[in-house]
């Protein structure tokens, strides 16, 4: 989504400031209109500074020092350790290390898994409501509704669905259609992944369907026309025409759920109640434990810089590949 | 372009899977709701023994519900209107001004919102913890610095979408508007806004959604005077039982407003990202 701001005719109409000799000669205006723009900025400026980045930059310096329980209170007292908090958490010999290193790849399968699957049931719906008929209208909305839903109301409905004993899930497997003789469980041990990943994909598959459904609006009908006349069938038209034209699409659409997913905290806050089974223990959840269990925020936001680097690195990556990829079809 | 017979029966399973994906929990919502208690103690049913709207009436003394209720409200409504109005000016000047920053400023607004809300998490708590011991100025805890922090979660998505929609709106309304001598500010309001509701509109139900449904910041952000519905939903379940009939009411009854809000502006949210993303 970030190469779409430009406005390539923005300075169309307004002279660049300080260009008196283009300005309109009814009004002149003092150099308070070069300010202007500043000005409406402004208030969004301070305050992505100060909820943003002014906490990015305290998590930082938060991440060399010893930001244990006992300097909490007042954290000027807290002595400068440097990288001592990166050593410890991300040595992997260490018990704390192959936790996070453990979280770190359930973390990377759920992302994976949950944007392939989210994906991938957008496209179908996309594509096969890309047509009218009548209804339409009705399952668009409908398709729609897990994404409008509160995070927190979609995932606890959920958690009873999945529930042992008075769940759904379980009452349709082993007591109508006898699949097993025991009722297993969804929510602790292994199979907690496999629900968290279902979840994870009811609640963002709408998403992927929404901006698919938008990117198939740009897509010319006379294209389809002309290669159903070439004799291309349904297959081929998607591979031929609908995948390529929603290429810049998909390109934003994989990266922002990707990292929305690995970033995802509430699905298995709420899922599991508060905290999540070692099987299920996304990065988020694994920082958010292990900082308000110790009160060691120090390593706390060790591990949140680590998080924050990675990511950056896996977006520029892919930003520098999709690119280059551009390039040599260009 | 006729639609073949495969083609329509693919269709047609193809819809009918994510039909049933998408509704078998949203029906267990709305049935369970009005369950009795024994209901959703033993086994699971598909349709109530006894349907009663019971769990709507004590949803409310179960737990301090109306509490988070206006809580929610509060915040919500204040973060949305507020993020709107700021993300309004910011807008402007990125669609109609070219000046020194513009595409720094875009790039990182947009960044932040990708990363991850942990990071933030830890240092906003101890930077409103300590300016609260040290100043006096209550945010943690409060519904202030609720507020303030979601403002600013739904504020880089807003500017991004309302940039969409400036830029869709013709300059030639704004040299129309300048010749007739109005200064930027009444071009903005006069012209501008009025021909941008919908984006408008979609924008604040869009802020107002953020903040209906952020968890992370209100679980550690609150105390039981200022808890929202995010984490205060999570008190129907007691060391004794667990009152899942009333939790899918009260789940049902914070949904609905945001559900018809966002399903009512839908072909805005569409419009909003053909304008900005596909382009």
């Amino acid at each position: 989504m970030a190469t779409s701001t430009t406005a390539p005719d923005a300075d169309r109409r307004e002279p660049r400031a300080g260009s008196p000799a283009r300005r309109p000669t009814r009004r002149p205006r003092g150099p308070r209109r070069s300010l202007l723009p500043y000005l409406l900025l402004a208030p969004a400026v301070v305050l992505e500074l100060a909820i943003h980045v002014i906490p990015m930059v305290v998590g930082v310096w938060m991440s060399l020092l010893e930001l244990t329980q006992f300097h909490i209170r007042d954290w000027s007292t807290a002595p400068f350790i440097g990288l001592e908090n990166y050593r410890a958490t991300l040595d992997l010999n260490s018990a704390a290390g192959k936790e996070l290193l453990h979280s770190f790849w359930i973390t990377l399968a759920y992302s994976l898994l949950s944007v392939g699957f989210a994906w991938l049931l957008g496209i179908s719906a996309a594509v096969v409501l890309q047509r009218p008929f009548r209804g339409r209208a009705i399952l668009r909305a409908l398709f729609l509704t897990p994404y409008a839903l509160p995070v927190y109301a979609a995932v606890i409905t959920w958690s009873f669905l999945l529930q042992r004993d008075t769940g759904l899930v379980n009452h349709v497997l082993v007591d109508q259609l006898g699949l097993m003789n025991e009722r297993p469980f969804w929510l602790i041990g292994d199979n907690s992944f496999w629900s968290l990943l279902v979840v994870s994909v009811w609640r963002n598959w709408p998403f992927a369907f929404l901006c698919l459904m938008a990117g198939l609006q740009n897509v010319p009908g006379e294209l389809y026309e002309a290669a159903a006349i070439d004799g291309a069938g349904f297959w081929r038209r998607l591979r031929s025409v609908t995948l390529p034209m929603l290429r810049p699409v998909n390109l934003v659409l994989l990266l922002v759920l990707f990292l929305w997913t690995f970033n995802d905290f509430n699905t298995p806050f709420v899922l599991f109640g508060g905290s999540a089974p070692e099987q299920a223990d996304l990065i988020s959840i694994h920082i958010y434990r292990s900082s308000f269990k110790t009160w060691d925020f120090g390593s706390g936001s060790a591990m949140s810089v680590a998080l924050l680097l990675f990511l950056l690195v896996v977006s520029a990556a892919y930003l520098l590949i999709t690119n280059r990829r551009r390039d040599d079809h260009a | 372009m006729r639609e073949t017979a495969g083609e329509r029966w693919g269709r047609r399973i193809v819809l009918t899977l994510l039909t049933l994906f998408v509704v078998i929990p949203l029906y267990v919502m709305v049935t369970s709701a009005a369950k009795p208690l024994q209901d959703v103690q033993n086994g699971f049913t598909w349709w109530p023994s006894r349907p009663t709207l019971q769990p709507f009436i004590d949803m409310w003394s179960t737990v301090p519900l109306a509490r988070y209720l206006v809580n929610s409200l509060v915040v919500s409504s204040i973060a949305a209107v507020c993020s709107v109005a700021v993300a309004i000016f910011a807008a402007f000047a990125v669609s109609r001004y070219r000046f020194r920053g513009r595409g720094v400023f875009s790039v990182t607004v947009l960044s932040t919102q990708m990363f991850p809300g942990i990071l933030f998490l830890l240092p906003l708590f101890l930077i409103y913890v300590n300016l609260g011991n040290a100043t006096g100025i209550e945010l943690y805890a409060s519904r202030t610095g609720l507020i303030i922090t979601y403002l600013t979660f739904s504020l880089p998505f807003s500017i991004w979408m309302l940039v969409g929609y400036f830029d869709s709106i013709p300059r030639g309304l704004d040299e129309a508007a300048q010749v007739d001598g109005a200064g930027p500010l009444r071009t903005l309001f006069q012209v501008i806004l009025p021909a941008a509701v919908p984006g408008v509109v979609a924008v604040t139900v869009y802020a107002f959604m953020t903040a209906w449904g952020e968890v992370l910041f209100a679980s550690v952000m609150t105390d039981e005077g200022s808890r929202t519905l995010a984490v205060g939903l999570q008190g129907y379940s007691t060391q004794f039982n667990v009152y899942w009939n009333q939790i899918m009411a009260a789940s049902l009854v914070v949904s609905i407003p945001v559900v018809v809000g966002f399903l009512a502006l839908q072909r805005y949210f569409v419009a909003g990202l053909t304008a900005g993303a596909v382009k």
